[in-house]
């Protein structure tokens, strides 16, 4: 069994009024040394594949087909083994 | 008779405006066909409603564009026939690769229920013949997700090929070049925000949206 931690965020080039609201929250609550905030998505994947590479061919087209609009998002991901339960 | 297809994804929820403005104002056929149905044969237009299907999970339209009935709707587009995508239908055909770009959140992150005035860029479209080129229409828009991106690139072809159908004439959302409805390079697939269903008897405080359904009608029927 493998776990796949996927981390989806917007290209630096998209306006992200969400993180620019969370932001100003930040300033409200007197953390005014906060300059920037990217707000992302973060899933677990966990695959009954036979190896690393499998899970990482998988989670790379989950990515691609689902997870992530290429238009406007980005993606990253680490795959690790669980030990046996 | 011209038959439309309107298709319903669970949380769609401009579905029954759509159907009552094709049967009781464009006085045409239609049927509500479910998300689940993998076949559009005897219909003549497909139209992909507003709402939030599956509840806006993941991102607008990610998961809908899954849906079987997709499948049959990639077909109808490849064939040349008509489809029309409005709001949470026009985040479904950009999701599904069927419109370029993508409906990132509102510039000022409200949602925004208002009356809009729009421009006819172009009225040599099987959606908008029933118009006059250059004309100004008002139509509903109700969304929180419909600022229009796409690349540089993208955008260049857009312009080039006369894409963009309809402008925003007083941006309410940040869309990029005030777009508010483009259709594939083929045009045959519109994608728009504003909503035309909601405009379509006087008692909905304009008629403009009709315009939209009495193209495809009229275009439908030189062909037949």
């Amino acid at each position: 069994m493998f776990l796949a931690q996927v981390h989806v965020t917007y290209k630096p080039s998209i306006l992200d009024p969400q993180a620019v609201a969370i932001k100003n929250a930040m300033h409200r609550l007197n953390f005014d040394k906060v300059e920037a905030v990217r707000q992302g998505k973060y899933f677990e994947l966990s695959l009954d594949v036979a190896t690393a590479t499998d899970a990482e061919t998988q989670t790379e087209a989950i990515c691609e087909q689902l997870l992530a609009n290429p238009n406007m998002e980005t993606y990253r991901y680490e795959v690790k083994e669980l030990a046996n339960q | 008779m011209m038959k439309f297809a309107v298709v319903s994804f669970p949380g769609s929820n401009c579905d029954e405006d759509l159907y009552y403005a094709i049967t009781d104002d464009l006085k045409a056929d239609a049927e509500i066909v479910p998300h689940t149905s993998d076949n559009l044969e005897g219909f003549d237009a497909v139209l992909i409603p507003g709402g939030f299907s599956y509840g806006d999970y993941l991102r607008s339209g990610a998961i809908a564009k899954f849906a079987p009935v997709m499948a049959a709707v990639k077909e109808f587009a490849k064939a040349g026939k008509p489809i029309l995508g409005i709001c949470n239908g026009f985040q479904i055909l950009t999701e599904a690769g069927l419109l370029p770009g993508t409906l990132q959140h509102n510039r000022e992150m409200q949602f925004i229920c208002e009356p809009e005035p729009l421009m006819v860029n172009n009225n040599q479209t099987l959606f908008t013949s029933a118009f006059k080129a250059g004309e100004t229409i008002t139509l509903p828009i109700a969304h929180g997700e419909g600022n229009y991106y796409c690349d540089d690139d993208t955008l260049a072809q857009l312009k080039a090929n006369h894409q963009i159908i309809f402008s925003y004439q007083d941006n309410p959302n940040g869309s990029l070049s005030d777009i508010a409805g483009i259709t594939n390079q083929a045009g045959n697939v519109l994608g728009m925000m504003p909503h035309p269903e909601r405009a379509v008897e006087s008692i909905q405080g304009g008629t403009d949206g009709l315009k939209v359904f009495q193209s495809i009608l009229q275009t439908y029927l030189r062909t037949v």
